[in-house]
């Protein structure tokens, strides 16, 4: 196998488009990471996307953006798993070029969610959950974490304020990524009055949707001397309904892939200097900390409590704003968070810089846990 | 909507019909045709009682299409007796009576509606469990 090195990043900002399509989104992400690479061929084109067939009434997504980033020829792949689509995207193509059978690949995430109305987008997004038994039932994505966060305060002892480490954390970084949905810090008193979507989760533990595209160039690392490794990579599943789990409380897909990542690695939890979590809702931050092994069994809130996850702790995350800053155009952000964590390790951050970071996790989730890849990224440069 | 999709659910969704597994003998609701505890095939029907309690609940403002004219209303996770969890709304209380550990019984209700014409889906929602149900 083939150790695999990312050389070009590319993104579009998360904004609501109106002046750009989906295909158009998908060829800026495109284009931009083949101009930081310098590369203008690829052997294959995966493209991670969830609702491009319900609200753009478009899918064949890898022959399109094939299509019009001009790489007539490719093999060109659309890969669907919900939220978790652009990290499973990802993983497709380290497999690609893992195993010798492509020396160039794109890897492109990107969604286009803006400009249906809301009922629709809400219905789309529940497509990721067990249509026969949760989604007849009228459940929202927002309500099925809902049912979580409050299941967790319960079994924990948790109040809704606790929570807050994670919003304010991730809305500070957010200022500083220009390509951030949002980009104005928060307070605890602004996080309280924050209006209830599903209670307990309240306006700043969601994650806004947006449009938006990103993309990596991947290569053999020893055609990339300096460029950023993908040292470890994996994907894992869990029950699709959030009412077959064993465990609610516990992401069994994020410690699966995360061990295989570590394992992969050869490190642990302690070696990571920043983490590219999945706090789609605020309580989704959590369990990933714990599933990672950053936190014990309930202890995720607390480690944000102790300010151990904002830039100068312990486990920095969400250092470009995250899901909820940054914003969560769905089948694109497992890409987003690998690219920022990719900006990173280059130290090319800007203000949001961690200094001296060397190796980087991302973890990307679809749906509510069952679909979770984690990907872990070293910097072959000491700084 | 699709009548056949709906149609062939009649057992789950009016009677909560289940399975036990032949193997390690866990009730499974969902049915599914392996089981969730040791993967071997599971056929064997099973009804369950609908008894249960609410074990998550929270309560939806923004609905998806389809079910817009019922909002707000509320959804939970409830703990059938047998020990699945299954999803499904609450129904005949206000949002201030629920909590954690509530017991509840499985009724009969409409779920969707697909505009003023179309299709009507029935199926399962839960209330609090009444008083003569309580006393067995
Ligand atoms: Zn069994």
């Amino acid at each position: 196998m083939r150790e695999v090195a990312i050389l070009g990043v590319g993104q579009t900002a998360v904004r609501e488009h109106w002046d750009l399509s989906i295909r158009q989104l998908a060829v800026a992400a495109g284009r931009a990471a083949l101009a930081d690479a310098d590369v203008s061929r690829v052997d294959a084109i995966y493209v991670g996307n969830m609702t491009s067939g319900n609200l753009n009434e478009q899918h064949h997504l890898g022959a399109l953006v094939a299509d019009h980033l001009g790489q007539w020829g490719v093999e060109a792949v659309k890969l669907e798993a919900a939220c978790g689509s652009a990290g499973s995207a990802m993983r497709q193509g380290i497999i690609a070029i893992a195993s010798g059978q492509m020396d160039a690949v794109l890897v492109i995430g990107v969604e286009k969610m803006t400009e249906t109305v809301m009922e629709e987008t809400t219905a789309a997004l529940v497509t990721a959950a067990d249509a026969d038994y949760e989604g007849i039932h009228g459940v929202t994505f927002v309500s099925l974490n809902a049912l979580i966060m409050r299941r967790y305060m319960h079994e924990y002892g948790y109040q809704h304020g606790d929570f807050a480490p994670f919003a304010i954390n991730a809305h500070a970084n957010g200022a500083k990524n220009p390509n951030a949905l949002f980009r104005e810090p928060i307070t605890q008193k602004i996080y309280e009055r924050g209006r209830v979507v599903a209670d307990p989760i309240t306006l700043f533990d969601a994650s806004p949707i947006g449009d938006g595209a990103a993309a990596l160039l991947l290569v053999p690392a020893e055609q990339a001397p300096g460029a950023v490794r993908v040292v470890g990579s994996a994907v894992a599943t869990d029950t699709l309904a959030v009412h077959d789990r064993e465990d609610m409380l516990w992401l069994k897909a994020a410690q699966q892939s995360a061990q295989r990542a570590y394992a992969q690695a050869g490190i642990g939890p302690e070696d990571v200097d920043l983490f590219e979590l999945h706090d789609a809702f605020s309580v989704m931050a959590a369990l990933s900390l714990e599933a990672a092994g950053f936190a014990e069994r309930g202890q995720g809130v607390r480690l944000a409590q102790e300010g151990e996850i904002f830039p100068d702790g312990r486990i920095p995350v969400a250092t470009m704003g995250g899901l909820k800053a940054r914003g969560h155009p769905v089948g694109a952000t497992g890409l987003y968070q690998i690219a920022e964590a990719a900006l990173q390790l280059r130290g090319d951050a800007g203000a949001a810089q961690i200094e001296g970071a060397r190796i980087a996790m991302a973890q990307n989730i679809g749906g509510s846990g069952a679909t979770i890849a984690t990907h872990i990224l070293r910097n072959p440069i000491a700084h | 909507m699709e009548v056949s999709r709906h149609w062939r659910l009649q057992e789950q969704r009016y009677k909560l019909v289940g399975e036990t597994c032949d193997n390690c003998g866990v009730k499974l609701f969902p049915p599914r045709d392996v089981c969730l505890e040791c993967a071997a095939p599971a056929k064997e029907l099973y009804t369950f009682t609908g008894l249960g309690e609410v074990y998550s609940y929270t309560t939806i403002y923004d609905a998806p299409a389809g079910f817009e004219q019922q909002a707000p209303y509320s959804v939970a996770l409830v703990k059938l007796e047998e020990g699945p969890i299954v999803t499904a709304q609450l129904t005949d209380m206000d949002e201030d009576e629920m909590y954690i550990g509530m017991p509840v019984e499985m009724v009969t209700r409409k779920l969707r509606t697909d505009g003023d014409e179309g299709m009507i889906v029935y199926g399962y929602k839960f209330r609090p469990v009444q008083f003569e149900m309580a006393v067995k």
